[in-house]
């Protein structure tokens, strides 16, 4: 069942889920869709190197959920909306699979 | 709603889910007794399911397929491990190709699923145990949990901007 949507795009849905499998890039995700921030601005916001931020930043671009731009000296970040709806709608319908199930009983036992 | 509890359990790569019927537990017994009932609850509306060979006894095999909106097909089966009607059965769940024959790549899964008196209802256990950490983990960054809320928070976000 689960299968039936990743096998849609299976490339593309390994590195979705890749990228938010993980709770830095899941924040750093939430803050670029809330508006552009500069690498190193997040970088201060967390516990870790520049370097491992920047790796975190450079998953969730190739996932395609995250641009970034080149301003002078400064990389900026922001949440690509289309691509995080496309998440959404996957992960939804994998809910819905478990839900949906369970509904589709209950009807069918109240025809009686 | 009918369900009433979603739980996981990492060690034991385990996925429970916990609903109420207003039905007795012989009602809920026969949509999984029945092919035809069966094939009504199993797939998704965009994918309804046909239930091929069904013979829900120890040793047994159910086999079905689901044809997507555009015509293309899934196939899928049931191993019965062990049959308490109308109480409970366990199978394993596979999917498997246009034969009917395991997909040795894709999780397969355990299931167990139990259904006992709850006042004039059925409270009905369904719960799904993946070979190995990795498979449930798949299953489990693929949207139970934080993903699914992340998405639907980021949804309700995007969509209070206007």
């Amino acid at each position: 069942m689960l299968v039936l949507v990743i096998e849609h795009d299976e490339d593309r849905a390994d590195a979705f889920f890749h990228a938010l499998s993980d709770r830095t890039r899941r924040d750093i995700l939430r803050r670029v869709l809330a508006g552009e921030h500069s690498v190193t601005a997040l970088a201060a916001s967390y516990d870790m190197s520049f370097a491992a931020v920047q790796k975190h930043v450079a998953v969730l671009e190739r996932a395609g959920l995250l641009t970034k731009r080149r301003v002078g000296r400064e990389q900026l970040a922001s949440g690509d909306v289309d691509a995080v709806r496309s998440v959404a709608s996957m992960l939804s319908e994998l809910e819905e699979v478990w839900r949906g199930r369970i509904d589709r009983i209950e009807e069918l036992i109240q025809e009686g | 709603m009918p369900v009433t509890d979603v739980t996981k359990d990492l060690q034991a790569r385990a996925l429970t889910i916990t609903a109420e019927f207003a039905a007795p537990v012989e009602r809920v017994w026969q949509v999984y007794a029945d092919p035809r009932q069966l094939e009504r609850v199993w797939g998704p509306p965009s994918h309804p399911a046909t239930v091929v060979d069904h013979s829900l006894e120890p040793g047994g095999r159910v086999h079905y397929c689901m044809t997507g909106p555009e015509g293309d097909r899934y196939y899928g089966g049931w191993r019965v491990l062990a049959v308490d009607e109308p109480h409970s059965f366990t199978f394993e769940d596979f999917f498997a190709d246009e034969g009917f024959n395991p997909v040795a790549e894709l999780p397969t899964s355990t299931a167990e699923f139990r259904f006992e008196p709850a006042g004039a209802g059925t409270r009905a256990t369904f719960t799904t145990t993946y070979e190995t950490a990795e498979a449930l983990q798949q299953v489990l960054d693929m949207g139970m949990e934080e993903g699914a809320t992340l998405a639907t928070n980021q949804i309700d976000a995007l969509l209070a901007e206007g």
